[in-house]
């Protein structure tokens, strides 16, 4: 059984390639309960991070700093009751939230993690993404029609209105990613999302800094493009709480409006991870060809421990700070036990063996974990876009803009 | 690599296919034949796959299931279709439809009886993973001709739906 | 909907001339949508209803009357000193502008000065309740456009002028601050302290909030060109306060008619040239800072002296009657009293500056999206209270 483990870490392609299918579950479970974690991490996230913006604490109450808080909202949400509207069609509107939830988390059997820590690596990996992820729009206008009343109807209308709008101009910021790679010495492009990390490495520079500043712009466009895309702030008009309709998931109660939230996030994070792979190299870490070399290999290798004891480091400090009534004792033991788990975790981090194996991983997850900070930021910052200024710049802005540095990109990339 | 179970999936997509086909027409609800249309197309998308056309998988993803379908969802959605349910579901020309339905069926069972021979027995297997390379070049090389036409189509459609459209905004 | 006297059903609708009341939603161009009384954005229990043409405004017609208290009414059955902590419910969010009106108007008919410690203090705590008041107007009206962040910003800065309040008076927001004659409460030991404290803290406050908003290009997408009102339109429709300054005319009854002592003060009256939302948003951050001019001014000069003026216990206003009006943070705050030489007055109304304001909400949406009316009624600062009475 050992034998079997470690006589497949020596592997050199993904399981899906290899066609392995016990290992392609493992990792199929692995990914997909990695997802649904980060989806709860997330959604503790924005609840801490929206109210440290708004100077306010949060949640405090369940769990140490409000740490158990998503489980919390997981029970109450299941335990709701099951509302359908008189006149839905009940079949549409139960598989509306599947539709999404499904669309969103099929795209993670593409996902690098690491040159071979991925489900499987498809050919045709980011056209994959794409077209898969924009079947969720199926979903949204099927939830609003389904729910047999206007509001949701206008809801959802706009908001497929949107996200199809965007996904034009998204796939052209990624089009001028694809040309990037083809200009590497074999000449040849590849849509994989392994090759087109692979084709970072072979180039020794991450696509974003690639002749700058084109693939800067490309990498702005696809962020502001997939912002819109997953509706999100400032992009929210279609769920916000205060315009006239409410959104597509208004008659959705309970479990099926977790499914949409729960969709909703995992999609998020998908095309944090298709902004991560094209432009900001994947699994690579920071400084590739300037800081390069055995030692700064070494410095860098060190960050992911160093990362797990800083958070542990910070669970002590909030430990410290916790007050020093009965009350406050679970909560206290809680933390603590919290901040220990994370300081092993960190310490497990520095033995070479696993420091070497979990590099990619982890440049990978910090990179997506920036980008969903980013979400967070620009939900407590900005206003939302009226409904016609959004369209107005998801074609009339950004569409001329990619197009204009794909053509650019294009004629430098034969220059050059 | 080398495929895995091919008649087992082969045939599970093509019944796929035909169980959604048949759930198009036969529903009267117009959302569920939609729905029927979509999953339909996304089984044809597997058996593209099979065929080691992964590009055109790809496409028929994006394009069929995920735009033209949801084109077809909006339209459906708009327009008031509750009559449309209220009425009887064979209408009095049954009979001519079967014998039309059951003539074609014919003529492809014909044709693939006498045809076997056009068909040869083991197609040597193209390369998988150049179906995009080899997609790209035959289109902007050979046919680019005929692609700047269809991509001139589409336009003056999009110019004549805004028009059209226009009044109402 | 219908008419509770006539039983028609479309007469509150009439002008908004109605079609036919069956076709759907998706069979007709036009639709009828009722902004109802609860809603997240409408700041108080205000109904519109909206007749649309797709996504376009084409009229509007506003329901009120839900938070109407009779206070008019109220006031004539109570004597002039007990109606004091009344006025404070109208509009509850610059109360102590509201006594300030009423003790002045009152003070008229009486023919009563209030002496000039008094007046320190009046304009002092009035100053200050704008600031507040703008504040609030700040973090709801960036909320319904869609930033969440101002709000908990500036509701953390107006606790410290409610600190004060409270400390001075005991309330923070229906602080029922003067009364007829000056003002009752002596200040606290410390109040000129924590009024110049206040001065220093938060000037960075305002530039935190316009640091925001003010050049954010999505808040000047939304705001800039929307509910354009003009000079001359604001003038028909007798629209006060900021509104009117932000349209170009240089009207404000602090320097127009000047009541208590806002002579002695030096400040500027901002005005705006488009009459669009960004212009009132602008002159009301403005008007902040002038407040803070005042204040400034103010709590260097304040003279020793008797705070109350000499006024009978028991009121009798010779008969007469008097219009009195000061610049309340929101427009024009007039009281018009009617005295028939009672202990109680004959009459008095209220002219509320939010609602002669929400006239203007016509003109302002017709043409307009659906998200700008809830940007509209937030940027014309009306407070239900004030509206209804």
């Amino acid at each position: 059984m050992l034998d079997y483990i470690t006589s497949y870490l020596g592997m050199n392609t993904t399981p899906g390639q290899a066609g392995n299918i016990f290992w392609a579950t493992v990792y199929i479970l692995v990914v997909f309960g990695g997802v649904s974690v980060a989806v709860m991490a997330m959604n503790w996230l924005e609840r801490k991070a929206l109210a440290h913006f708004q100077i306010r604490l949060g949640p405090m109450r369940v769990g140490p700093h409000g740490l158990l808080q998503p489980i919390a909202d997981a029970i109450k949400l299941f335990t709701k009751e099951d509302i359908i509207p008189a006149e839905a069609d009940k079949f549409v509107f139960w598989i509306a939230p599947l539709i999404i939830l499904c669309a969103s988390f099929t795209v993670y059997i593409v996902v690098p993690f690491g040159p071979t820590h991925a489900i499987t690596d498809l050919n045709i990996g980011i056209l994959f993404m794409l077209g898969v992820s924009s079947l969720s729009v199926l979903g949204v206008v099927m939830a609003g029609w389904a729910s047999n009343s206007h509001y949701p109807l206008i809801g959802s209308l706009r908001s497929s209105a949107q996200m199809i709008s965007y996904e034009v101009a998204m796939g052209m910021a990624v089009v001028s990613a694809i040309l990037m790679t083809s200009l590497n010495k074999t000449g040849t492009g590849t849509l994989s999302m392994i090759g087109i990390v692979q084709a970072q490495q072979e180039q020794q520079v991450w696509f974003l800094f690639k002749f700058f500043p084109l693939g800067l712009i490309a990498f702005i466009i696809f962020a502001i493009a997939m912002v819109a895309e997953t509706n999100r702030a400032p992009f929210d008009l279609p769920e916000a709480e205060s315009e006239l309709t409410a959104g597509f998931h208004t008659e959705y109660s309970g479990l099926r409006w977790s499914l949409f939230m729960l969709g909703e996030y995992a999609a998020m994070i998908a095309v944090s991870s298709i902004a991560v792979t094209l432009w900001l190299g994947g699994w690579m870490r920071p400084f590739p060809n300037t800081l390069s070399g055995e030692t700064w290999d070494l410095v860098f290798s060190l960050v992911p421990g160093l990362s797990f004891l800083g958070l542990a480091l910070i669970a002590f400090i909030g430990v410290a700070r916790m007050p020093k009534h009965a009350y406050f004792r679970i909560q206290t033991i809680g933390l603590a036990g919290f901040g220990a788990v994370l300081g092993l975790i960190g310490l497990a981090l520095f033995a070479p063996p696993v420091r070497d194996r979990i590099q990619d991983i982890f440049w990978f997850v910090a990179k997506v974990a920036v980008f969903m900070y980013l979400y967070i930021w620009y939900r407590a910052t900005f206003p939302r876009y009226r409904f016609d200024q959004l369209m107005k710049v998801g074609w009339k802005v950004l569409l001329p803009v990619a197009i204009g540095v794909l053509i650019l990109t294009a004629i430098v990339g034969v220059i050059f | 690599m080398t495929p895995v179970a091919t008649p087992f999936f082969f045939y599970l997509l093509s019944g796929l296919t035909l169980v959604s086909g048949v759930l198009v027409i036969t529903r009267k609800n117009a959302v569920h034949s939609a729905l029927a249309l979509i999953f339909g197309l996304l089984a044809q998308a597997g058996l593209y796959l099979m065929l080691y056309a992964p590009f055109v998988a790809g496409v028929q993803i994006i394009l069929y299931a995920g735009g033209i379908m949801v084109l077809f969802l909006f339209v459906i959605m708009l327009v008031n279709l509750e009559r449309s349910q209220k009425e009887a579901q064979f209408n009095k020309q049954w009979l001519v439809g079967l014998l039309a339905a059951g003539a074609l069926g014919g003529l492809f069972v014909a044709v693939y009886m006498r045809g076997q021979g056009l068909f040869p027995e083991h197609a040597p297997l193209p390369l998988e993973g150049s179906n995009t390379q080899q997609v790209g070049v035959l289109l902007y090389g050979q046919y680019m001709f005929a692609f700047e036409i269809a991509s001139l189509l589409l336009l003056v459609a999009i110019i004549g739906a805004v028009v059209m459209a226009k009044k109402r905004i | 909907m219908a008419d509770p006297i006539t039983k028609d059903p479309t007469s509150y609708l009439s002008h908004l001339e109605l079609g036919e009341p069956d076709k759907t939603f998706l069979d007709s161009n036009e639709l009828i949508i009722n902004m109802g009384p609860q809603h997240p954005a409408t700041h108080g229990v205000l109904r519109v209803i909206l007749k649309l043409d797709g996504e376009k405004v084409l009229g509007t017609e506003c329901v009120i009357g839900y938070l109407h208290r009779g206070v008019e009414k109220i006031a004539e059955n109570r004597t002039y000193t007990m109606f004091n902590p009344y006025v404070d419910r109208m509009d509850y969010v610059a109360a102590v502008s509201n006594g300030l009106g009423y003790c002045e108007a009152v003070e008229k008919l009486l023919n009563v000065q209030a002496p000039p410690r008094a007046n320190y203090i009046r304009v002092i705590l009035t100053e200050l309740n704008r600031i507040a008041s703008h504040q609030l107007w700040l973090g709801t009206h960036a909320l319904d456009i869609g930033a969440m962040t101002p709000l908990f910003y500036t509701f953390r800065d107006r606790e410290e002028i409610l600190k004060i309040f409270e400390k001075y008076c005991g309330a923070r927001l229906t602080t029922h601050a003067f009364r007829i004659g000056g003002c009752q409460y002596e200040t606290y030991e410390g109040f000129e302290a924590d009024v110049k404290k206040f001065l220093d803290f938060f000037p960075p406050k305002i530039d935190e909030y316009e640091e925001l908003l003010t050049t954010n290009r999505i808040w000047v997408e939304r705001t800039v060109g929307v509910g354009k009102i003009s000079a001359a339109d604001c003038k028909a429709l007798g629209v006060t306060g900021p509104v009117l300054r932000a349209s170009g005319v240089k009207w404000d009854i602090r320097k127009a008619l000047p009541y208590a002592n806002y002579s002695e003060f030096d400040f500027e009256i901002p005005t705006g040239q488009n009459g669009d939302t960004y212009d009132r948003y602008m002159v009301r951050m403005q008007e902040m800072r002038q407040a803070l001019r005042i204040i400034r001014q103010a709590v260097e000069r304040i003279p020793e002296g008797p705070i109350m003026a000499k006024v009978p216990k028991v009121m009798k206003p010779p008969v007469g009657e008097v219009y009195h009006s000061i610049e309340a943070p929101k427009g024009e705050l007039g009281y018009f009293i009617v005295s028939d030489g009672s202990t109680q007055p004959y009459r008095v109304r209220v002219r509320p500056p939010s609602f002669v304001n929400l006239q203007a909400l016509d003109i302002m949406v017709r043409g307009a999206l659906v998200a700008d009316v809830i940007a509209v009624i937030g940027t014309l600062d009306i407070v239900l209270g004030e509206v209804d009475r």
